[in-house]
């Protein structure tokens, strides 16, 4: 299976934050992966959705407002819902550590705080994406 | 400035300097780079003499302050005056806990006020609605109607203070909730000082905090302008803001650029709506970046201020010298702050601080140094301000006006910020201005080349920034940063609903029902938004009226 790794970059909740998204998107783009950018304002039920329909192998979500222990567990809880508990689920964004055991918890596999460099996330993608 | 004769030998001097002195030491000893490049991309030389600003003309170009063009400052005596408005902006999880950290703020010296708000609010949501779930209180205190205000401001006067508020999209039903609790302190308008951001079309470009379509956004906004000519005269109807266009990643000279083509589509949409230039526009203002660049950012604040001065006389031919003045608000750099050993952003900050005071600043934030890892704490704040404070009171760069004129490279420097600014701005004329431009996707994506660029930089190794990719350490994670409690949202959700219970909702209903008349013709919408609030109609309410008349904006999503 040859085909390209397809990533959903998206920005759940009402932050506009999204240059590092978009920084971080461009940089797998140029790194040969195909990517999908939600833009801003998100629910979790549209970014679960998109990324079933999209069959991506992985939704990188960015937060900087605060809301991620929130947010970021619903897309993962919604995907398990929608049959997509394959896809590789990350996040990034001004996240205090103390709330990152809490997400690893609730399925997101990694959090990229900033000062992250791009290569970092993108290598983590290639090597835990769940496909043969 | 110099005569030819001068400039002449003196280019022969320094032409022989180079063949013989530098010549001599590099080919001992290369230089730290083979080219010096500013974060906007052109290069910066080795030195600058009288010959890189040999057209440069005093009383043309720089003149007094307090004189067109504004070169120098829009005040005649600067802080030798009053030193600028030091100016936190905060806010987080209830009105009552917000109120707290204002009055510590104020006894700690602090000058304004500036209000931060939640997601929520800035999008003209209820803390009840879905989408406003886990935003409640977040990144500023949740307001959902005239209640939460009252609480905000209580037993602080509004005829005292100056309050900033940093709202857009329902800027107007912000205001409109200030000017009722006013009142209700016995203060009438015409007393209120403070400002709205207002500033809708850098939120399409780079904050994302936008409800409206761009059409009835600046209906709105000029509506604003209209009504606080009127009744709100001390009023900053806008600040024009740059700040988020530099925080999103743009250059020095896209953030002049940017901004200044808003602020000439907020004119332009005004005179087209019948108001007088001299009516409105000394009432707007500006609000720009301080990152690290400390030589480059003086020069594009005083670039920023000779390019409005020379747009507003010529192009729209302002006759009040107030149109003509760029007076602005400055924040330091957030995106320049790192997570890792941050203690080190208090030294940035102040670097930045000194940018902003030596470029002319009539308001100040500085960050607090735990920013990229969560809201400041009160003792993080506490440093913020008193690194203002060290500036203003012990470095005495605050005792003569604009000390940096003059020097070659700072000369130089503005000359060229604001051609290069200028060019820009005659592009975005020719695509129809900065709505067109918006809507085509140019100026977002010049923003995201330049923030691109930078990241790479950085990523090679090319930009250093301390203690992130050179000079790093092992680090245990931070303590003692603010949280904000879950249960801001389920208190939120209560108080609406007992607000519910007790007020007239029959008087309500109608305050709305007018509201929606008047957004489907063509009057002003203030009063109708004043009515309203003092009904205690919700702001979800409100926005949601207007958003049944005016619809959303859709983003165009550029990657």
């Amino acid at each position: 299976m040859n085909r390209p790794i397809r990533v959903l970059v998206a920005k759940p909740g009402l932050d506009g934050h999204d240059r590092g998204a978009k920084v971080v998107a461009r940089a797998m783009r140029d790194a040969g992966m195909e990517v999908i950018y939600t833009g801003l304002r998100q629910t979790p039920e549209q970014i679960a959705e998109a990324a079933i329909q999209e069959d991506v192998d992985c939704v990188a979500m960015s937060i900087l407002s605060g809301a991620h222990n929130y947010l970021f567990p619903k897309v993962v809880q919604l995907l398990k819902e929608k049959g997509g508990e394959d896809i590789l689920v990350i996040g990034g964004g001004v996240i205090p550590e103390e709330d990152i055991p809490g997400l690893k918890e609730a399925g997101i596999a990694e959090i990229f705080t900033p000062g992250t460099p791009t290569s970092v996330t993108i290598e983590f993608i290639k090597n835990n994406i769940k496909r043969n | 400035m110099y005569n030819k004769e001068k400039l002449e030998a003196l280019k022969a001097e320094r032409q022989k300097w180079e063949e013989t002195e530098i010549a001599k030491v590099l080919t001992k000893k290369p230089e730290r780079k083979e080219k010096f490049l500013s974060t906007s991309g052109y290069e910066v030389k080795r030195l600058y003499t009288p010959e890189d600003i040999e057209d440069l003309d005093y009383s043309r170009d720089l003149s007094f302050p307090g004189e067109y063009p504004f070169t120098r400052g829009v005040q005649p005596t600067m802080y030798r005056g009053k030193l600028w408005t030091m100016r936190q902006y905060a806010g987080f999880a209830t009105a009552e806990e917000s109120n707290k950290r204002y009055k510590y703020l104020l006894e700690q010296g602090q000058t304004g006020l500036s209000v931060a708000f939640d997601l929520p609010t800035q999008i003209g949501y209820d803390s009840d609605h879905p989408l406003a779930e886990g935003e409640v209180g977040k990144v500023g205190v949740a307001i959902d109607s005239l209640k939460d205000m009252e609480i905000l401001f209580d037993g602080i006067p509004l005829d005292k203070v100056s309050t900033s508020m940093t709202i857009n999209a329902p800027a107007a039903v912000l205001l409109a909730m200030y000017i009722a609790v006013a009142e209700k302190q016995g203060v009438s308008s015409d007393k209120l000082s403070g400002t709205i951001q207002n500033d809708i079309l850098k939120e399409y470009i780079a904050r994302g905090t936008y409800i409206f379509p761009i059409e009835p956004s600046m209906r709105l906004i000029t509506n604003i302008f209209e009504y606080c000519a009127k009744y709100v005269p001390k009023w900053n109807t806008i600040s024009i803001s740059g700040y988020h266009i530099r925080e999103a990643g743009s250059t020095a000279v896209q953030e002049v650029a940017f901004t200044l083509a808003d602020g000439i589509a907020y004119v332009e949409a005004a005179i087209k709506a019948g108001l007088d230039v001299d009516e409105f526009a000394p009432r707007l203002s500006f609000f720009f970046n301080a990152h690290n660049d400390l030589l480059e950012e003086v020069a594009k604040f005083r670039a920023a201020r000779r390019l409005w001065a020379k747009i507003m006389k010529e192009r729209f031919n302002a006759k009040d010298p107030r149109s003509m003045m760029l007076r602005f608000h400055t924040q330091t750099g957030g995106s320049t702050l790192t997570a890792q050993q941050p203690d080190n952003n208090i030294v940035r900050v102040a670097i930045q601080t000194l940018a902003a005071v030596l470029g002319g600043t009539q308001s100040l934030h500085t960050n607090s140094r735990d920013e990229a890892l969560a809201l400041p704490t009160e003792d993080s704040v506490r440093i913020a301000l008193r690194t203002q404070q060290i500036v203003a009171y012990e470095s005495g760069v605050a005792d003569t006006i604009d000390p940096l004129a003059g020097s070659y490279y700072v000369e130089s420097l503005t000359n060229e910020i604001e051609k290069r600014a200028a060019e820009y701005i005659a592009k975005i004329d020719e695509m129809g201005g900065a709505p067109k431009a918006i809507e085509r996707g140019y100026i977002q994506q010049e923003i995201q080349d330049s923030a691109y660029k930078y990241q790479q930089e950085v990523e090679r190794g090319e930009r250093i920034v301390v203690g992130m990719n050179k000079f790093q350490i092992k680090e245990s994670a931070p303590k003692g940063l603010l949280k904000v409690d879950p249960a801001v949202g389920e208190l939120q959700k209560q108080k609406l609903k007992a607000l519910k219970a007790e007020r007239d909702n029959i008087k309500v209903q109608e305050s709305l029902e007018a509201l929606r008349k008047a957004a489907e013709g063509d009057d002003n919408l203030m009063p109708y938004i004043l009515t309203a609030v003092k009904q205690y109609a919700t702001l979800g309410e409100i926005c949601g009226v207007l958003r049944e008349v005016f619809g959303e904006y859709q983003q165009s999503v550029i990657l």
